[in-house]
């Protein structure tokens, strides 16, 4: 029988577009240092790390061991998870899943990237088939404006649709003393912004950001002794279904529809509108805001701008979205889908600060990435039966 | 010990890599290497079809990942096909696999060969026209062909 397991603290680095003052290990010791103390442990309580990144990002391979001095590892079982955009999702599940084995009852668990030092869009197209996909490819942005322009064609969908969701997202970040940009923008502002590849424009997509992220999993036998109300995972799926991009469906993101409906039986959730009281989302593009909340199950397909228009994603709405202010605001990769995990545990604690949505009693999280692949998890203020 | 120098954020070192280049060599395989060959001598895309799902992949090769069954039944698909989406780049980014910027605007887009359940990705022109989704392409081949897929100059629209 597999244990209960709770995220029970979480360290952010200050994130910017460019931490020159600090290496990548550096980096990463922040973060580490600021979850042991907001868990109130010594890293002799830890028993296990857990570390990912996108080695490409950094050309360093072999992270895992080049950041034993910051990550804390030494000693300890150190174990690398990394699958490229979904890297902190398969973090937040990977750390669930060991935790859940009994083998390790005080985990630490860390996603980090330091895009400033390398070409984050060259590297990206590195990790896509050499033979078929890198000819026309130009990193995830090309690759997000192909599916941009299939669901527009599809429902009609706008390019000021898409700009509202992004603006959302900017506005919320303004909360977050962690996000990267924590400047408002205007509906205008994206609609005049330089076109990167149509129909994206500059404020349409998701910074490249240096950053660290570390959260710390308990088992059920020590997480209420370390934390008054643990974030209690409640459900983790995720659902990988193409090598190449050229097979990719993109009626609708399939792998999170299919990975969602897992999460959703799994922790016994029927009206995810009704039931879960915020998502964080790894929707790394304006329109990722719109067509995978269908994709999601709480809008039809076609109708996600609807939700967006109406307010009901925004802080103060009836589900918000995003109270970081999300990926289009900080975008540190191998930490990104960690960062909505110890993002969703702060709002189960309550202790979101200025981001915080009241009285959440269930939470959401997603990973994206790899050719179209999703994570999902699913985090409640009570215990799992 | 009182420091001497007292780097200021703009001060802070970077080191950079150099003109760093490290060529690859990727294996086609025998599946790819058939559907390279096809094209290179006789403009003939060829695709794999799934016993279990009946799906036609292209590129092809020898495995239905939902299926996971071997394959081994050649089709004949397109030349011709439907443009499924599209993107027009503007910004030039870095192709790591030349170490410089691609030409821009380009288009691509993925075209599903008739006869096809994948698509291929490929170029598209960027013209007067912009490309539309749902319109019915063709191949423009090079004349001199080399067994990869810039023996396709791009994909244009069946006027
Ligand atoms: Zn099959």
């Amino acid at each position: 029988m597999a244990k209960r397991v709770a995220i029970v603290g979480s360290g952010q680095t200050d994130h910017a577009g460019n931490r020159r003052d600090v290496t990548g290990c550096e980096l990463i010791n922040e973060a580490v240092r600021r979850a042991l103390e907001d868990a109130q442990l010594k890293l002799s309580d830890i028993d296990g790390v857990v570390i990912g990144n996108m080695d490409h990002f950094e050309g360093i391979n072999g992270a895992e061991l080049w950041s034993i001095e910051g990550s804390g590892g030494i000693g300890k079982p150190t174990i690398k998870l990394t699958t490229g955009g979904t890297t902190g999702s398969t973090l937040a599940i990977g750390g669930t899943h060991l935790v859940a084995s009994g083998f390790f009852d005080r985990l630490l668990v860390i996603g980090w990237e330091k895009n400033s030092e390398s070409d984050t869009t060259g590297a990206i197209t590195t990790a896509f088939d050499p033979i078929w996909d890198r000819l026309v490819f130009a990193g995830a942005i090309s690759g997000l404006a192909v599916e941009a322009s299939a669901y527009m064609h599809r429902y009609g969908v706008t390019e000021k649709d898409a700009a509202r969701a992004a603006v959302r997202d900017r506005r919320h970040a303004v909360n977050n003393p962690h996000a990267h940009l924590r400047k408002e923008i205007s509906v205008d502002d994206v609609l005049r912004s330089p076109m990167f590849s149509d129909p994206l424009k500059a404020l349409d997509i998701c910074p490249r950001t240096d950053g660290a992220c570390a959260v710390i999993y308990a088992s059920e036998d020590v997480a209420e002794k370390i934390c008054p109300q643990p974030a209690w995972i409640l459900a983790t799926a995720n659902r990988h279904l193409y090598s190449m991009v050229s097979d990719v469906d993109f009626s609708s993101l399939k792998s999170l529809e299919l990975a969602s409906r897992e999460a959703y039986r799994k922790a016994g959730v029927r009206e995810p509108l009704k039931e879960i009281g915020v998502m964080e989302l790894y929707t790394p593009y304006s329109f990722a805001n719109l067509s995978w909340i269908e994709a999601l199950g709480l809008a039809k397909p076609g109708e996600g701008a609807k939700l967006i228009w109406d307010g009901v994603t925004d802080m103060g709405g009836e589900l918000p979205m995003n109270p970081s202010g999300g990926v289009i605001a900080t975008n540190p990769i191998g930490a990104t889908g960690l960062i909505r995990a110890a993002e969703c545990s702060l709002q189960i604690m309550g202790r979101a600060g200025a981001r915080q949505v009241p009285d959440v009693k269930r939470a959401l999280s997603t990973g994206f990435g790899g050719c179209f692949w999703s994570d999902v998890l699913i985090y409640g203020t009570e215990k799992p039966a | 010990m009182e420091l001497k120098s007292r780097p200021r954020r703009r001060d802070f070192i970077t080191i950079s890599s150099g003109e760093s280049f490290s060529p690859f060599h990727y294996s086609v395989g025998r599946f790819g290497s058939q559907f390279l060959t096809e094209l290179r001598d006789h403009k003939r895309f060829m695709g794999m079809r799934c016993a279990g799902c009946g799906r036609v992949y292209v590129p092809p090769r020898p495995v239905c990942g939902p299926c996971f069954k071997k394959m081994d039944d050649w089709v004949e698909v397109g030349p011709n096909g439907t443009l499924i989406a599209f993107t027009i780049l503007r910004f030039a980014f870095i192709d790591p696999e030349t170490g410089q910027k691609k030409p821009v605007p380009y288009g691509y887009g993925f075209i599903r060969l008739d006869g096809a359940d994948t698509q291929l990705q490929h170029f598209l022109p960027v013209g007067a026209k912009p490309p539309k989704i749902g319109m019915k392409v063709r191949p423009v081949f090079e004349e001199i062909r080399h067994g990869n897929l810039r023996d396709i100059r791009h994909f244009e629209e069946i006027a």
